[in-house]
């Protein structure tokens, strides 16, 4: 019997997706054995043609990380999704639009004057940008900058979802087994545990029976004061494990850092940050206004970093109003 | 801006106060402007941030939230776990290119129809000069 087929591809990430697979380690053969790629532009050969090559919905599985801020990558991505039975968004940008996803709290201008002009490394005497005229008279054409990130399923449709930033080995292996085994889960499903984070959390035992009452919301910059044997919570550092998913282990909080959010919401949940936003304040041990004000001036200076770190453009808002000057 | 702009006005009421003034109003034949429309939650410790993004995405251009006045609510605390809430949200909104001035809370017992009055026809005027919310649909 033929094996079947897998394509693996990249939109705007970092890389560090790519190297989730790699993380698989020796368990990586379990899955090679099984199948077979066609297409993996960042380890393999193979060329735009060779997709086009296959029959529409030949591909079992293609795995695509990367938000999608670019022409070139809404047509890869449309393309891979007609030539395969189901597209998997792999990882947190993918997933939600990941910390590229921030960008849409900028405008494109914004973005290009910095990179070509303002910024700090720039030397551009002749503030030359890219021309999209100039290298069409070269012979090749240079991909559109969008002005928004969006996520994969803002472009395509999605079936499944692999959570994290990066997603952890044990995730992939686990929904890579499952995608083989043939018993398909329910379509749009998140592959990864279904609990809050805080269920699989080893100082989930360490929250009083009472609740979670903080009177300060303690910024990140000192790691070496943090007890390792206490829930970060109740040491005021705004660890997002309550409002999100599973599956990691709390790889992080094990290292004495806050969760940051990468798996995203539960189910049910719409805009992640609403949700974290939510638990936040109603931990706040305040019931006077300038007090609360206090905590929160003091303690969460930018909302949609700590609230919208991965998924701004999934949110409900989708993207920072910036008024035209 | 568009002459002829009607805000669309959401208002989230609890049942115990803000409601049942805005019931009282009602019944005593009070005026007020019409551009509210009205949800009733038990609490206002109820109202879910995700509501009101939900409510600003779908074509709200103001969302008004009413509770118990601190002290007074059926839940005890519901109306506190509100306000740090609307806070919050409001500092998020602002960071959104949100105006501040489109999320209001109010107290309003049951006996202040007349505050409720004032409050809905107060933030109509308020939103009329805003305008309508420029958000942006994504793709």
């Amino acid at each position: 019997m033929e094996k079947p087929k897998i394509a693996l591809y990249w939109c705007a990430s970092c890389g560090g997706c790519e190297e989730a697979v790699v993380d698989l380690a020796e368990d990586i053969l379990t899955v090679v054995e099984k199948v077979d790629i066609v297409f993996w532009p960042v380890a393999l050969d193979f060329k735009r043609e060779d997709v086009e090559k296959l029959k529409d919905g030949e591909i079992l599985a293609t795995f695509i990380n990367g938000a999608v801020r670019l022409s070139e990558q809404e047509d890869m991505v449309k393309l891979l999704r007609r030539k395969s039975k189901l597209v998997i968004a792999f990882g947190a940008c993918a997933h939600m639009g990941g910390v590229p996803g921030l960008a849409n709290s900028q405008t494109k201008q914004k973005i290009f004057d910095y990179y070509y002009h303002t910024g700090p490394i720039v030397y551009n005497p002749e503030k030359k940008i890219p021309d999209p005229e100039f290298t069409k008279k070269q012979g090749f054409e240079l991909p559109e900058f969008y002005e928004d990130v969006r996520a994969l399923d803002q472009v395509i449709d999605v079936d499944y979802y692999i959570p994290g930033c990066a997603p952890p080995p044990n995730v992939v292996k686990n929904a890579v087994l499952t995608l083989l085994s043939g018993n398909l889960p329910p379509k749009g499903k998140v592959l990864a545990s279904d609990k809050a984070l805080c269920e699989e959390c080893d100082l989930n035992k360490t929250k009083p029976a009472e609740g979670i009452k903080i009177k300060e919301i303690k910024r990140y910059y000192e790691p070496e004061k943090v007890d390792p044997e206490k829930c970060l919570l109740l040491q005021g550092l705004p660890c997002l494990g309550p409002v999100t998913r599973g599956g990691c282990n709390a790889l992080c909080i094990k290292g004495n850092m806050p969760c940051t959010g990468c798996f995203g919401p539960v189910d049910g949940v719409k805009d992640y940050g609403a949700a974290a936003l939510s638990f936040i304040a109603s931990i706040i041990d305040s019931n006077d206004e300038n007090e609360i004000k206090n905590i929160i001036e003091k303690g969460i200076p930018d909302p949609i970093g700590l609230f919208y770190m991965y998924s701004l453009p999934k949110s409900l808002l989708f993207r920072k109003i910036i008024k035209e000057e | 801006m568009e002459k002829n702009f009607e805000p669309k006005i959401i208002g989230i009421f609890c049942n115990w106060c803000t409601y049942a003034a805005a019931d009282l109003a009602g019944v005593s034949r009070m005026q007020y402007s019409p551009n509210i429309r009205i949800i009733r939650v038990m609490c206002s410790g109820r109202i879910h941030p995700e509501f009101i993004l939900y409510a600003f995405k779908n074509g709200a251009d103001g969302v008004l939230i009413g509770g118990c006045h601190p002290g007074d609510c059926h839940y005890i605390e519901g109306n506190y776990k509100n306000l740090r809430r609307y806070l919050l949200l409001k500092k998020l909104l602002k960071q959104f290119g949100i105006e501040e001035e489109r999320l209001r809370l109010e107290w309003i017992s049951a006996s202040e129809a007349d505050k409720f009055v004032k409050v809905v026809n107060e933030f109509t005027e308020t939103i009329r000069k805003l305008g309508p919310i420029p958000l942006k649909k994504e793709a």
